[in-house]
């Protein structure tokens, strides 16, 4: 048998709520900069919750009007960072039969379907938009990139809530390391801030109410957290075989060595307090990556601020990397982006790519008073230098359902 | 009041530019839909039901396949609104 295909990053494209591109993305998130603002339309004041965070840049700033009135919010965000990343990866000559597309939604196109089902009511079926379906698809994401790049390897779309950006991910990773396909582009997006979203978040209690302080709310690891910051956008990576990368003379900014997928089977969306799922997931990762837990010196936590699901997920990481927890810098990145639910994953993969690149830890904000039942060592305020020479990180991603996706990310001598 | 061919054409203009992004200017009654504007199959459901609202008019889905140029649009719309 062949050596084992391996998998590398070339390109990265962010659309997030506090900056328009991946590097303005990473700036902010070095300077601790929040995303979250009050909302100003009519609606937010109609449900509990006023406050959000949307994208820094709106697609209208960058798209023409006529391609983005055939395009959900959603599907707008997979193709303004999918572009930045083609370009970063300095657009890859690629036989079309081996380019893929892997782009994940964990809503997809809801605010396209709340407001023709408006359009519907207020004015009739023949008035409902001809692009209604192809918007409101969550595969729309995904095939629109498709279609740009015109990728004939197969284009996919795993859904599991908040865990599917990282989900997309791997699934990317899997397709080029058995061979089918020798370049895709990954990632995942959500344009979900709409009345009903919000109301039905908010009815589960998930969201934070934090009303007079938006900026404060996102608070991973704070004694007072109380719930996430629904935020928007996406993020997109460019996963190439290694040896395709290198015989292009690709900038290569490092390898996706690993992935562990497990499900809880405990409850549609609270996480199982054991963190069982989440252990086993991480074991997997790091035994398909081949490392062990001395490997691994940072990790970009789920922790999306909500009391229960913070505590549960250091728990597992505690009992998973064990004595070797002492050395994994954790950043809960969500305290400055909020929750981009389908897109978090992404956008976290991006960040874990720039801290390996750049050798830095992205802090969390918002940490008044740490809750003590948290074991594992947070980056809090500033961010923090990450050893040099060979190392590995880490992506936790989660998902309402009982998903749980780890991703192993490991620099590239 | 009859429709006269003139105003017809020039509705359908702005509605082919919101809808297709092409400008009003290149939008003549020789245009083929399809072919020259680029107004696609999807499109061209948006184009009928705006110039529908727009004339007061009703163009049956049989009809809108034989709608191949622009001047089609306005021959059918300006008998239908007579």
């Amino acid at each position: 048998m062949s050596a084992q295909r391996r998998v590398v990053v070339t390109g990265l494209g962010a659309t997030t709520p506090i900056g328009g591109d991946a590097s303005s993305t990473w700036a902010a998130l070095l300077a601790g900069k929040s995303g979250a603002r009050t909302l100003n339309e009519e609606w937010a004041n109609t449900i509990p919750v006023n406050f959000a965070a949307r994208v820094a840049v709106d697609p209208s700033e960058v798209m023409e009007r006529v391609e983005l009135r055939k395009l959900d919010r959603s599907e707008a965000f997979a193709l303004v960072a999918s572009r930045e990343a083609w370009k970063d990866a300095g657009a890859p000559e690629v036989d079309n039969e081996r380019l893929g597309v892997v782009i994940a939604s964990g809503i997809g196109g809801v605010t396209t379907l709340l407001d023709q089902y408006d359009v519907l009511k207020e004015k009739g079926a023949r008035s409902v938009s001809p692009y209604t379906v192809p918007m409101l698809m969550p595969n729309g994401p995904a095939a629109h990139v498709g279609l740009e790049f015109k990728a004939r390897a197969g284009v996919h779309t795993p859904v599991s809530a908040c865990a599917s950006g990282a989900e997309a991910i791997g699934y990317a990773f899997e397709m080029i390391r058995n061979n089918r396909a020798d370049v895709i582009i990954s990632g995942g997006v959500e344009a979900a801030i709409h009345a009903l979203p919000m109301a039905g978040f908010a009815a589960m209690k998930a969201l934070s109410t934090r009303s007079d302080a938006p900026e404060r709310a996102s608070r991973p690891y704070d004694v007072d957290r109380d719930g996430f910051v629904l935020g928007e956008g996406g993020g997109v990576l460019i996963l190439e075989e290694y040896e395709h990368a290198k015989a292009r003379g690709a900038k290569i900014y490092c390898e996706i060595a690993g992935q562990g997928l497990t499900s809880d089977g405990f409850h549609i969306a609270a996480p199982d307090p054991e963190g069982s799922g989440v252990q086993r997931a991480i074991k997997f990762a790091l035994a398909d990556a081949g490392i062990s837990t001395k490997d691994v010196v940072h990790l970009n936590a789920h922790a999306t601020s909500t009391p229960a699901g913070d505590v549960a997920e250091a728990n597992a990481l505690r009992l998973a990397l064990g004595a070797a927890a002492d050395h994994v810098a954790v950043s809960a990145t969500k305290s400055m982006t909020g929750h981009l639910l389908g897109g978090a994953g992404a956008i976290e993969s991006v960040f874990l790519v720039k801290a390996i690149q750049e050798r830095m830890a992205p802090p969390t904000i918002n940490i008044e008073n740490l809750d003590p039942a948290v074991t594992v060592d947070v980056v809090r305020d500033k961010p923090r230098a990450l050893p040099s020479g060979d190392i590995a990180a880490l992506n936790d991603s989660f998902g309402f359902g009982g998903h749980n996706v780890v991703l192993v990310f490991k620099s590239v001598n | 009041m009859a429709l006269t061919q003139a105003d017809v054409l020039a509705g359908l203009k702005e509605i082919v530019e919101e809808v297709a992004g092409i400008p009003a200017a290149s939008i003549e009654l020789d245009k083929n839909f399809a072919d020259d504007l680029e107004v696609d199959s999807l499109s061209m459901v948006e184009v009928v039901v705006a110039a529908e609202e727009r004339f007061g008019v009703k163009i049956p889905d049989d009809q809108v396949t034989e709608l191949k140029t622009v001047g089609d649009a306005v021959d059918f719309i300006v008998k239908a609104a007579a």
